[in-house]
């Protein structure tokens, strides 16, 4: 019984351990600014990232305004991220949202005019 | 002159109609319930540019007039709120903390118990203010505001209150604390007594099979039990309890600071009951006396900057009940014929530790660990029964987290080894034996972020007597419409049964225990093992501009093996044997969650129980189950003043349809029961005082309608007779109860 669960063991962990080693080369992690103003900001920021193929992890922070965002620099772009947060309605330095886009997101989102709260 | 007068009198209307303003208040309830202002929060009307900020008490004016009909309430860290204003009116709103870790609640009004709009699997949580409503004082009887939880009595002699979920005891439902399985094995009739209330956080009860990452025996559903964590904890909490009855609890809590990443809490909880009551004159105890001790000692470090955080606790735990004829005198009387009695002492000590890290730079990524450590022991007789039993129990668990392609692709993998050795002796014989298993899980989980999410998730279990063996369970969630959750889940689960320890009530009866299988590997009966699925619908409406939820639920559990108790066989044998045949569970519940009016909740529910065994002697229902069950709670609480004083009150109201007793028609016939015994209803109510933050007092009553089993034990005149029984027990043994409590804390 024991072989098998220490085989089983080492399958699982070279499985990880070879997964993460090809992973890191083609995988960037960047920090950037995008407007915003709540909570309900931070779930539209997030989501628009992640949801854009290629993306693996998006996390936003209400108080630096800051993205932080992993990503396969095989399958996608950082101005693609951009884009995709822009058609959510929220403006980064390079891509700024359409005013459809904009109009589009809840009145307690409307960074361009509203304090953070 | 005149003029002047009607000019100024034309126009204050109009001044003071447009500078009409409201007032109100942003609040917050900490974790501990008590209520605060929540100050610098944006208070806006919606679709204006009118706004403020809340000042430093949580207060706020802002200018009114009869368009403006929606006020929106927002604050970092909080969900963002509506709130309905038709009339100029003073408006108070509590402000909703967003989801913390895992956890995420969408309600704008902290709902005390909440299901969940978006997680996969039908999880209910029970938060602190929900728990408070219960009169007292463990685990156990912290159910009683819930409907999805059925709370029975177990015995006439030990007055154990016991669980039910989808129409099946405790035995069949993971039962943990902190994600580490707590009552099981030794401690399943009495463990939900070991844990006191005042320690509880929060409870996440899980209908159908629930997660694979804390083992294959759940088979009902999952019950997990967080304690109050040494880093946000008060300084201070004393509560103490009283009741006309005689039981006295009281606890205290301790938490420091003791460097920047340790925090520590001391938790001391005593209880005492030495009155010796019979009020139905059968010369029985109607509640045993009893005294317990219960230390727990915890230990948090955090370190939140290297994404460490790491949990140590000790507990002793000394649990002493003494039961039987009112005047039997263990020293003089035990293990004798001449008076009956019965004594339950435990003794228990639980050393448990959790490590977690999340990679800073990959924060998808953590790992996890777990250990725990139990030495369970229980001496007891009942009358000349003698059951004792050690059960020392190692679990371990090492979880994996990460992510496939995207955050939206999670999954969890791990392995974990349990070992429970058992020494169990009924009378002179010996039931003694060893657990081991050894299992891996891969649990995947797929959000949409919209509408669809699934948890799939498969483990594999090495067990020294249960074989190998595979345990699939499957959560799907999907949203067809705004507020409409649609539910389904499906799994499978395995479990050896305690037969003693989790029918050990039977010793406190004449019955002969025979086990009729001898080919099993655990007591010679073969493991149970059992299906289960469900489908659950949740929908959230508006009615009359107050927030309401409807829910139906219906799950089955269909056993393909199971150890059957049998005690309709002989009013003078219980039997234990492997299923021969079909066994089913079938639950269907539909609730409503309406706020009637401000602050006042209320909360109804149907439920209906379909739970079929083959005996030996044909198919049954179960016995002392109800078919048909309502339940009622309205909780209203007034609105908090500026130092947080209020008002609480609540109202619980339980009906029980008819119920089948076990046979009892070979009896002589002043031994003989009916069939069936009829419905009957229960009703409790609470009142408590809030005068600040820091201390508040309670009084309430339970069964305050006197109902009681007039009977409960059968011929308790001749208890060494071949007819005495305290286990036919379908009603409240002690009629109408009156307690009152205070709870003081220091922040």
């Amino acid at each position: 019984m024991n072989k098998r669960i220490i085989t089983l063991l080492i399958i699982m962990l070279t499985f990880t351990l070879t997964s993460e080693a090809q992973k890191t080369s083609k995988t960037s992690k960047v920090t950037f600014e995008v407007d915003g103003v709540c909570v309900m900001c931070k779930e539209r920021i997030e989501k628009a990232a992640v949801l854009t193929k290629g993306v693996k992890f998006a996390t936003w922070n209400i108080d630096t305004n800051e993205l932080y965002c992993i990503y396969n620099n095989k399958k996608t772009s950082l101005n693609k991220i951009k884009q995709a947060i822009a058609n959510a309605g929220h403006d980064t330095k390079e891509i700024k949202a359409s005013d459809k886009a904009y109009n589009s997101i809840a009145d307690c989102c409307k960074y361009r005019t509203l304090e953070k709260h | 002159m005149k003029i002047i007068l009607k000019i100024i009198f034309i126009f204050i209307p109009l001044i003071i109609q447009s500078q009409t303003t409201i007032k109100g208040m942003a609040m917050i309830k900490n974790s501990d319930g008590k209520t605060k202002g929540l100050p610098g929060a944006t208070i806006y009307w919606l679709d204006t540019e009118v706004g403020t900020t809340t000042n430093d008490q949580g207060w706020f004016t802002i200018s009114y007039k009869p368009e403006y009909k929606k006020l929106i309430f927002s604050y970092v860290g909080y969900r963002t709120d509506t709130v309905i204003v038709n009339e100029p009116r003073e408006v108070h709103h509590f402000m909703q903390e967003e989801g913390k870790l895992e956890e995420v609640l969408v309600k704008s009004k902290k709902q005390k118990t909440a299901v969940s709009y978006l997680q996969s699997a039908n999880i209910i949580n029970i938060n602190e203010g929900e728990l408070l409503k219960a009169a007292c004082c463990n685990l156990s009887e912290s159910f009683e505001t819930n409907p999805s939880i059925d709370v029975n009595f177990s015995d006439a002699l030990t007055g154990t209150k016991q669980i039910k979920l989808l129409g099946l005891t405790s035995p069949y439902i993971l039962i943990a604390q902190e994600n580490i399985p707590s009552v099981r094995g030794a401690s399943q009739a009495y463990g939900l007594t070991f844990t006191p209330g005042t320690w509880i956080e929060s409870i996440q009860i899980t209908k159908g099979s629930g997660s694979v990452v804390n083992g294959y025996e759940s088979i009902a559903g999952q019950i997990n039990t967080e304690l109050k964590k040494p880093l946000n904890d008060d300084k201070f909490f004393l509560n103490a309890y009283g009741s006309l009855n005689g039981r006295l609890e009281l606890n205290t809590h301790y938490s420091q600071k003791v460097s920047k990443k340790w925090n520590t809490s001391l938790f001391v909880h005593g209880n005492l009951r030495d009155a010796e009551i019979d009020k139905n004159d059968d010369n029985f105890l109607d509640i045993p006396l009893a005294k317990q001790i219960n230390i727990m000692n915890r230990w948090q470090y955090t370190d939140t900057k290297n994404g460490f955080v790491s949990f140590i606790n000790f507990r002793y735990l000394k649990d002493d009940k003494q039961t039987g004829e009112v005047d039997f005198d263990p020293n003089t009387h035990r293990l004798t014929t001449l008076k009956y009695g019965s004594e339950i002492n435990t003794e228990r000590f639980d050393v448990s530790t959790k490590f977690g890290y999340v990679f800073p730079e990959t924060p998808y990524q953590s790992v996890g660990f777990q250990i725990a450590y139990s030495r369970h022991d229980q001496d007891s007789y009942f009358g000349l029964n003698q059951y004792n039993i050690n059960h020392k129990s190692l679990y371990s668990n090492a979880i994996f987290n990460s992510i496939l392609g995207s955050t939206l692709h999670k999954y969890k993998t791990g392995l974990s080894f349990t070992h429970d050795g058992y020494d169990e002796f009924v009378n002179t014989a010996n039931f003694g034996r060893t657990e081991n298993s050894v299992g891996g899980f891969f649990e995947y989980s797929y959000d949409n972020l919209e509408n669809f999410s699934l948890i799939a998730g498969l483990r594999l279990d090495f067990h020294n007597l249960l074989g190998t063996f595979l345990t699939p369970r499957l959560h799907i969630r999907y949203v067809p419409w705004e507020k409409g959750v649609l539910r389904a889940s499906i799994g499978r689960g395995k479990r050896s049964a305690n037969i003693f320890a989790e029918n050990q009530q039977l010793f406190g009866s004449s019955r002969v225990m025979s086990i009729l299988n001898t080919n099993g590997k655990v007591y010679g009966l073969q493991p149970e093992i059992a299906w289960n699925y469900g489908f659950s619908f949740l929908q959230g409406f508006n009615l009359f501009d107050k927030k309401a939820d409807f829910t139906i639920d219906f799950y089955s559990t269909l056993f393909q093996d199971q150890v059957v108790v049998d005690v309709d066989e002989s009013p003078q044998q219980v039997l234990f044997y492997n299923l021969e045949g079909n066994s089913h569970a079938n639950n269907l519940q539909i609730q409503l969650n309406y706020e009637l009016f401000k602050n006042l909740d209320l909360r109804l529910a149907y439920k209906y129980y379909d739970v079929k065994t083959d005996y030996k002697k044909g198919t049954l229902r179960k016995p002392l189950q109800s078919k048909h069950r309502f339940f009622a709670n309205i909780g209203y609480e007034t609105t908090p003043n500026f130092k947080g004083g209020h008002w609480r009150f609540d109202y619980t109201f339980n009906w029980l349809g008819e119920q089948r007793l076990p046979f009892t028609g070979t009896n002589p016939t002043q031994y003989q029961l009916a069939d069936y015994v009829s419905s009957y209803s229960l009703m409790n109510a609470q009142i408590a005082k809030v005068f600040s933050k820091n201390f508040e007092i309670y009084v309430g009553g339970e069964n305050f309608t006197n109902f009681k089993q007039e009977n409960p034990i059968l011929s308790s005149e001749d208890p060494f007779g071949a007819n005495f029984d305290s286990t036919i027990v379908y009603a409240p043994i002690l009629g109408s109860m009156y307690y009152a409590g205070l709870r003081f804390t220091i922040n």
